[in-house]
Order: structure tokens, then C-alpha cells, then sequence
């Protein structure tokens, strides 16, 4: 019989080295797929792991796909110290995306000829509105009808979605798009001003970062942020300091819908330049994985949001380089979860190995619970 | 021939060696004792004779002969039986229906039924076996758990710490029991930390302290300072206890009625006292007679209570949070340490964070450094071993943890302080230092209330002593005019003026039994 037994002193070391154990398992697992697909495993890694830093083109797309994964897990992360289970980040960003989409119409329509820099925070604004309003819908319904933050915020993901598309296949549709679900293209100055020209990345990569050391010095010097995280380490303690689980539900949740919004946002007026019904590239679920590989720590968002990035973009250029599914960049960042969590149970817990005794009757005897 | 004998039992465990090279001789109608602290692997050992832990070195013979207990079935076809601390009771069942779960299918419910009559009878423990256990007192629980060890009619009855669920009165009863059934033969271990109670009951004890024997005394023949030597190794400090200078009222409880949260709580019906500045006043109470609820009513974490029935210093707290009510020099230190008392997975430093925020600037930013050096104090002053400011509150022990906790909240300079359980799980060092740091309070002219099931430490620190029974509470009795006995009837709702409760059962009366105090959660 196997059983699980609680270490005494898990390592330190080990507890920040297992998202790199983890991602080496990973790369082993991805190995053996390679080979099985009959693909050169040698190859095939090349292009997922050293092609998407290949170059100043690679990187900076690898920071406009980190840029939406850092903002929306920064907000998920300090959700999930304060043992708020929002997982509906995605819909969040998604409400983002259709505020500072409509600001940036409206910019297009009324023909402001606004300057970039002076769109800039119109957009963080926008999207901030956006996501804050669809995650206080989750958060409303917890405080008043204590309802499953986890159904609602995840459920509240497709009914964005469907609004989304209601949009841009009704009102907001392109009347000279020739029927395509997109709205027209936003003007020059609705945009987010880029950092190099030439290159996608924009702007709002700075501001995410900014963001990361903005959340890891709200969660480790300010005492709103240490009360947050009380409320999540230990309920009964934050009741007997007087924190209250309800502020510390609207501020998380207010929050991380926030900067889930601000990511939305930044990618309608940032790369995309419209609206379409393909907004987001599952960046809101992306995210969880992103938070659990950093530790829920901010500046761990950041290095998980660049690692995920590279497998997206590796995803891609698998499929076209070597001719992979696409879908294995998501078998990838499952497995990589997977053997994180893994990773994280065994520093914990160590496997002993109990012979069975033969035990006539054992179970009775528990059942009548005598053995305590 | 001895009935019991253990030779050389260790057990590790991964982080402690909770018995090391452990033997021990139990003769027949022997009352054995096994006395240590907390921690000192009393359990362990009991745990392996039950065969639920398996030693990892040494032998067990029984009756002369070597045995290996696989598991507690094995022990119970020896004749071992065992009685727990925290009872295994299905609340929805009845009393029999219980005992006869725990048997061997040979006999039907109806026979177990009345074979419950009969033991019960002749062991002097009144029980009902058609009760359903939810409607029964904790003493009559721990009757069914005894009786159901009686059944099998065991060679040796272990018991785990059976009187801390107990009225004095209750005690004295159980010990009858006990008495008789050594006279017949039967050998009993007894686990206990109290010294009072091995010297009154027991023949032989056994002194463990960090899993190693330390003495095999004759209890008789012993002082409680002789024993407690041998328990915890050097001899518990004297108290100094002057006289309280009683000064203005500093905290006035009113008609505090609350209904209970959960069906396990329970409602408070019209609490009132007063506790004034520069005394301690002592709440008595079998546990789950509504303690929880009256610290959380008067530290802010729950706060229904009516406008106007809890005051501090005159001003209205009904309603306060418990910061609000920090700032009007309230204090509280709960019975919990890990989990609400500190954050078990914060530092120390973080920990002081929860009380005390004289680190924080009015724009919420934390003064990391001063923190630290808050935390270094308290751990300097109040002799907490730790590793330092940095050390994480579960990697504290519970005494030193708990020095920590009262150390964040007296340095504090607290004008009320509230204290629940102030040296539950604390060795016995510890638990002398932290009475002493409270006294020192009081005599500074501090008030300070302290709710406690330890007797011994409630006559030993208050001035005025309260009882609590299903959430009512007796008037307040000087220390000095107050007596174990009668401490212990009230403990059972006799107070003079206390009307009868409507939610005692008949079935109570109907068994003879009025000295116990009937309590939701066992």
C-alpha cells in the first residue's frame, strides 16, 4: 500500500526549484511525443524553446503575448492568496476588451484625432471599468447570495463571449466589411503607442510590469495587501484581527477584474486594431497555469507569463515549421501544471511504501470507529 | 505473572522521538498511572498497547507472553480495551445501538441492550441505553464509551484523559468505578497530567518526559512538587499573589442574549458581569457551555450582540469590530493559537502584524524593520525559543507560541485584557511564566478576564470567579469564599436563583444523574 506522509521540513530549495523541475519534465515528456509523432525530437525542441527568443522580432512578440498573461495573473494570483477562486479571468479581460473596443469606436467615429499618449490611459481606464464591473458581478453574488465564486466568475466567462459576438455581428459590425463579424478599424491615434516601430510590442508591456512591482509591493508592505492574504492563509485569524473577508472578496475580485480588463484593452487597441469575435487567445486560462508556476508571487507571474508565451508561440511555429498540431502547446502547458502540482505534493509529502499486514476484520473495526 | 509488560518500545516519528527504550509493568486490579505533559509520548504509548501505532523496536508480553498487536482488533480478542479522549459516538444513534457496533456480532441489539443495563447497574454508571447520543451529557458519553469497553469484559481498560470533560463531582463518581473494577482484577491504565488525581486513584505511575521514563513511583508516597518534578524536570515556580486594588469598572456585560450560529454552538441567555480595572476575574465551565461564544461576542469577532449590553469603560462596543474595540484598549488572546491567534504560515514579525500596528503608516505602508524589532523583543522578553523574527508560527512550540501571542497582546499596554484558555497545551514552565506575566498585569492595574477549564488555574490567578453553564453565567463569588465543590456544582447549572433549563432532558433526571453539565460537542 502506498501512502503519502507529511515531511517534516519540506525543503526551501525545492519549493522554488520545482517550476523548474517541473518545466524539465515537461521538456522530457514533450521528448518522448516528438518521437512518437515520428518528428526530430532535437528539432522540434529547438523550435519550441530557442526559436521564440531567436531575434529582436521573437522577443518582442514573445512580450506582447506575456504582456495580457502578466496583468490577468497578477490579479489572479493575489485572488488566489486571499482564497478568492476567481477563475474567470478570461471573461473579464473579454469586458475589458469590449469597453476600451467601444472608446476606441467612438474616438473612430467622432474623429478626435486624439494623440496615441493621450489614449494611453483612456484605454487603462476603459478596460480597467470594463473588467472591475464584470468580476463585481461574481462579487456581488458571493456577498449577498453567497454563491460559488468559481461557477459564477467561469460561467460569467461565456456569457462575455456572447456578448462579445452579439457586438460585433449587430451593432458595432463593419458595414463595409463585407459581412465579416469585425468592427471597422480603429483610427491611427485609438491605438497604444508602440516601443520600437516596426515591431508589435507596445507600451502596455512597461505598464504590466510596473503593474508586477506595484502587486509584490502592495502584497508584502502594505497592510491592506498582508490583510488580504491573512484572509486566505487563515480565515479565523483575519476574524480576530478584524479583517473583513468582505472587503477582502470586493478588493480582490475588483482587483484582479481590473487588470484583467486593462489586458483586454491593450490587445483590441494594442495588436489587433478592431473588434473581433477572436479577442482573446485563451489568455484569462492561461493565466491560472501562469499563476500557480510563479508561486502566485508577482514578479513569478512575470517569468510564468514568459514562459507560457514562448509555448505559444512555439505552438505555432511548430505547426509550421515542422508541421505539430497545434494543440500541443496545450498538452504542454497541461503537463507542465501537472507536474508542477506534482512537483509541489511530493516536496510536501514523501511516498512510503507499508507492506499490507493481513488485517481479518480491520475495516469493521474502523467502521465502528473504536480506532479512532 | 504481570498482565502487561512492555520492553524497549521506541517510536520515531518523522520530527520527534515520541518514545524512546519505554518499559513498563502492569500487574492485575492494578490502577497504573502514566503521567507526563504534553508531548511527552504518553499517547504514542498507548496507542501501540491498543495496537493502532506500530513500535518501531522492543517487545510487548502479555500475560507472559510475547505478543505482536497488528491492529486494535487483535488487542481487543487480548482483552485490551480503550477509552479515548475524544469519544467515536455516532450522534444520530442510540447509546446501545452504539456499544453494539463496537462488539463482535455474536449478540443482538436487544441483548446488548440489556446486558448495558446490567453492567451499568453494577458498575455504578447510570445510562439509558435507548437515548440517541445527541441528547446526551459529555459525562454520559464517556459512560457509553466505558460501558462499551466493559462489554468485552476487558483485562486492562486504558483511559486517556477521561476526567477533562468532567465536573470535580463527576470525577469522584468515575473513580468509584474504577476502584471496583480493579478490585476485580482488572488492570487499568490511567493517563493523566493531573497530579491531584493520580495521587487520590492510582497504585503505581509511571513518570514519562520526552518519551523516556523518568520515575516509577508509588503516587501515595508523593507530593505533587515530587511528581511534577519528575514530569517536567525542575520544580514549577511559586506565584506571588497580592491582593487586587480593584479600581473603576472597565468592562459591563448587560442582558447579552445571542442565538447560536451552528447546532453544535450554543445560545447565550442574559449574561451579565463586570470586571474592573486591577482584578482578574475567572470564568469556570465545562468546555462548549458557551465560552466560545461569549470570547467571540466580547472580542468583536461576532458582532450581533444588542446595542448597549457590552460596554468598555462606559462607551458602547456592542457593535464594534474587533480593531475598533483594540483601540479602546481591549485585548484578546484566544484559544487557538495556530490558525487564529497567528497565521501558522507567517514569521513571527508578520504575526504581530494581526494585533498590533504601530509599524504601519497612516497610508498603510509597513515598516518592515520595525516590525522585526517588535517581534525581537517579544521573543527576547517573554523567553520564547525561536529561531528569530523570521521563524514561521507553525515551527513554534504550542507553550512558546503562546508565550508569543499573550507577550504581543500585554505589550500592548491592554487597559481590559481577555484570555481564553491561557495555558491549554502548555508545559507546565510555560504555563507558570504566563500566569505570572498575568498577575504582573493585574497588579499594574490592568482588568482582566480569563476563561479556563483548568480549575487549579482559575482558584490559583482570579480574584472574583464566574461559572458558565449552557450559556448562562452564575453570579461572582470571591475567590477566597469559593470551593472546588462548589465551583463544580455550579459548573453543572446549580447556582442559587438559576431557573431550570428547558433544554434538560427528563431522561437526565430519570437516571439520577444532575451533576454534569450537558454540552452539544463532544
Amino acid at each position: 500500500m502506498l501512502r503519502l506522509e507529511a515531511r517534516p521540513a519540506p525543503s526551501r530549495l525545492f519549493a522554488w526549484a520545482s517550476p523548474v523541475l517541473s518545466l524539465l519534465i515537461t521538456i522530457a515528456v514533450a521528448t518522448v511525443l516528438f518521437i512518437a509523432l515520428g518528428k526530430d525530437p532535437v528539432r522540434s525542441l529547438t523550435v519550441f524553446l530557442i526559436e521564440p527568443f531567436n531575434g529582436l522580432r521573437s522577443i518582442t512578440e514573445l512580450g506582447l503575448k506575456a504582456t495580457p498573461l502578466i496583468l490577468c495573473s497578477l490579479g489572479l494570483a493575489l485572488c488566489f492568496r486571499s482564497n478568492v477562486w476567481n477563475i474567470g479571468a478570461e471573461g473579464q479581460y473579454l469586458a475589458g476588451a469590449m469597453v476600451a473596443g467601444g472608446l476606441a469606436l467612438w474616438v473612430t467615429e467622432a474623429n478626435l484625432g486624439l494623440n496615441r499618449w493621450v489614449f494611453l490611459p483612456l484605454a487603462i481606464i476603459a478596460g480597467a471599468l470594463g473588467g472591475a464591473a464584470w468580476a463585481s458581478i461574481v462579487a456581488l453574488l458571493r456577498d449577498r447570495f453567497n454563491a460559488n465564486e468559481i461557477l459564477v466568475s467561469l460561467m460569467l466567462v461565456y456569457v462575455a463571449n456572447l456578448l462579445l459576438n452579439w457586438l460585433v455581428f449587430g451593432p458595432w459590425k463593419d458595414p463595409k466589411g463585407f459581412n465579416f463579424p469585425q468592427s471597422v478599424s480603429f483610427a491611427d491615434g485609438a491605438a497604444i503607442p508602440r516601443i520600437i516601430t516596426g515591431m508589435r510590442l507596445h507600451w502596455g508591456f512597461v505598464v504590466a510590469l510596473l503593474a508586477a512591482l506595484g502587486m509584490w509591493l502592495f502584497m508584502s508592505r502594505f497592510y491592506l495587501g498582508f490583510a488580504l492574504q491573512v484572509g486566505g492563509l487563515a480565515p479565523a485569524a483575519a476574524r480576530y484581527a478584524g479583517f473583513s473577508s468582505r472587503s477582502a472578496l470586493w478588493t480582490s475580485l475588483l482587483t484582479s477584474g481590473a487588470l484583467a480588463g486593462v489586458a483586454g484593452a491593450f490587445e483590441v487597441a494594442g495588436p489587433m486594431g478592431q473588434l473581433t469575435p477572436y479577442v482573446s487567445n485563451n489568455y484569462g486560462f492561461t493565466a491560472i497555469i501562469v499563476a500557480f508556476v510563479g508561486r502566485l508571487h508577482p514578479l513569478g507571474c512575470v517569468l510564468g507569463s514568459v514562459l507560457l508565451s514562448m509555448f505559444l508561440i512555439g505552438g505555432e511555429l511548430a505547426q509550421s515549421r515542422v508541421g505539430l498540431p497545434s494543440a500541443l502547446s496545450g498538452v504542454f502547458q497541461g503537463v507542465l501544471l501537472f507536474s508542477l502540482l506534482a512537483c509541489d505534493t511530493l516536496i510536501n509529502y514523501r511516498l512510503r511504501w507499508l507492506p499490507a499486514a493481513p488485517r481479518p476484520g480491520a475495516k469493521a473495526a474502523q467502521a465502528a470507529g473504536a480506532t479512532a | 505473572m504481570l498482565r502487561l509488560e512492555l520492553a524497549g518500545i521506541s517510536k520515531q516519528y518523522p520530527a520527534v522521538r515520541a518514545n524512546d527504550r519505554v518499559s513498563l509493568c502492569v500487574k492485575p486490579g492494578q490502577i497504573h498511572a502514566v503521567l507526563g505533559e504534553n508531548g511527552a509520548g504518553k499517547s504514542t504509548l498507548m496507542k501501540i498497547i491498543y495496537g493502532a501505532v506500530r513500535p518501531d523496536e522492543g517487545s510487548i508480553y502479555w500475560n507472559g507472553r510475547e505478543v505482536q498487536i497488528a491492529n486494535p482488533q487483535v488487542a481487543r480478542g487480548l482483552g485490551i480495551a480503550m477509552v479515548f479522549q475524544h469519544f467515536s459516538l455516532f450522534d444520530t444513534l442510540t447509546a446501545a445501538e452504539n456499544v453494539w457496533l463496537g462488539l463482535d456480532k455474536s449478540m443482538t441489539l436487544a441483548e446488548v441492550t440489556a446486558r448495558i443495563r446490567v453492567v451499568s447497574g453494577e458498575y455504578g454508571l447510570p445510562l439509558d441505553p435507548l437515548r440517541p447520543v445527541h441528547t446526551l451529557s459529555v459525562g454520559e458519553r464517556q459512560r457509553v464509551e466505558i460501558v462499551r469497553a466493559l462489554l468485552t469484559k476487558p483485562q486492562l481498560l486504558i483511559l486517556d484523559e477521561p476526567t477533562s470533560v468532567l465536573t470535580p463531582q463527576a470525577v469522584e463518581k468515575l473513580f468509584v468505578t474504577l476502584r471496583q473494577l480493579a478490585a476485580e482484577g482488572c488492570a487499568i491504565l490511567y493517563i493523566s497530567h493531573k497530579l491531584d488525581e493520580i495521587r487520590a486513584l492510582c497504585h503505581h505511575c509511571t513518570v514519562l518526559r520526552g518519551g523516556k521514563v523518568t520515575g516509577e513511583v508509588d503516587p501515595a508516597l508523593e507530593t505533587n512538587t515530587s511528581l511534577s518534578k519528575l514530569m517536567i524536570g525542575s520544580e514549577p515556580p511559586e506565584l506571588a499573589h497580592r491582593p487586587a486594588q480593584p479600581g473603576a469598572v472597565a468592562l459591563a456585560v448587560r442582558g447579552l442574549s445571542l442565538a447560536k450560529l451552528n447546532p453544535f454552538g450554543m445560545t447565550l441567555a442574559d449574561l451579565a458581569l463586570d470586571v474592573r480595572a486591577g482584578e482578574i476575574v475567572g470564568v469556570a465551565g465545562v468546555s462548549g457551555n458557551g465560552q466560545q461564544e461569549l470570547m467571540a461576542a466580547l472580542s468583536g469577532e461576532d458582532t450581533r450582540a444588542a446595542p448597549g449590553s457590552i460596554t468598555l469603560f462606559g462607551q458602547d462596543i456592542a457593535a464594534a469590530s474587533p480593531r475598533k474595540r483594540r483601540h479602546g484598549g481591549l485585548h484578546f488572546v484566544p484559544e487557538e493559537r495556530l490558525g487564529r491567534g497567528a497565521v501558522p504560515t507567517m514569521s513571527l514579525a508578520m504575526n504581530t502584524l494581526l494585533t498590533r500596528t504601530g509599524a504601519v503608516s497612516r497610508s498603510g505602508w509597513i515598516n518592515t524593520t520595525a516590525v522585526r524589532r517588535l517581534a525581537e523583543d517579544l521573543i527576547k522578553r517573554y523567553n520564547v525559543k525561536a529561531g528569530g523574527p523570521g521563524a514561521l508560527a507553525k515551527s513554534l512550540s504550542g507553550g512558546n507560541l503562546q508565550k508569543f501571542i499573550v507577550g504581543r497582546e500585554i505589550d500592548a499596554k491592554p487597559k481590559l485584557l481577555i484570555v481564553s484558555q491561557p495555558t491549554w497545551g502548555v508545559d507546565v514552565g510555560a504555563a507558570a511564566q504566563i500566569r505570572g506575566a498575568l498577575l504582573k498585569l493585574r497588579d499594574e492595574g490592568c482588568a482582566l478576564l480569563v476563561v479556563s477549564e483548568e480549575l487549579d488555574e482559575l482558584f490559583e490567578i482570579s480574584d472574583r470567579l464566574l461559572v458558565i453553564a449552557q450559556g448562562r453565567l452564575s453570579p461572582s463569588v470571591p475567590v477566597a469564599q469559593a470551593t472546588v465543590a462548589m465551583i463544580g456544582e455550579w459548573m453543572s447549572g446549580l447556582w442559587p436563583g438559576n431557573r431550570p433549563q428547558p433544554g434538560a432532558s427528563a431522561g437526565s433526571a430519570a437516571v439520577g444523574q444532575n451533576t454534569e453539565v450537558h454540552h452539544a460537542a463532544a
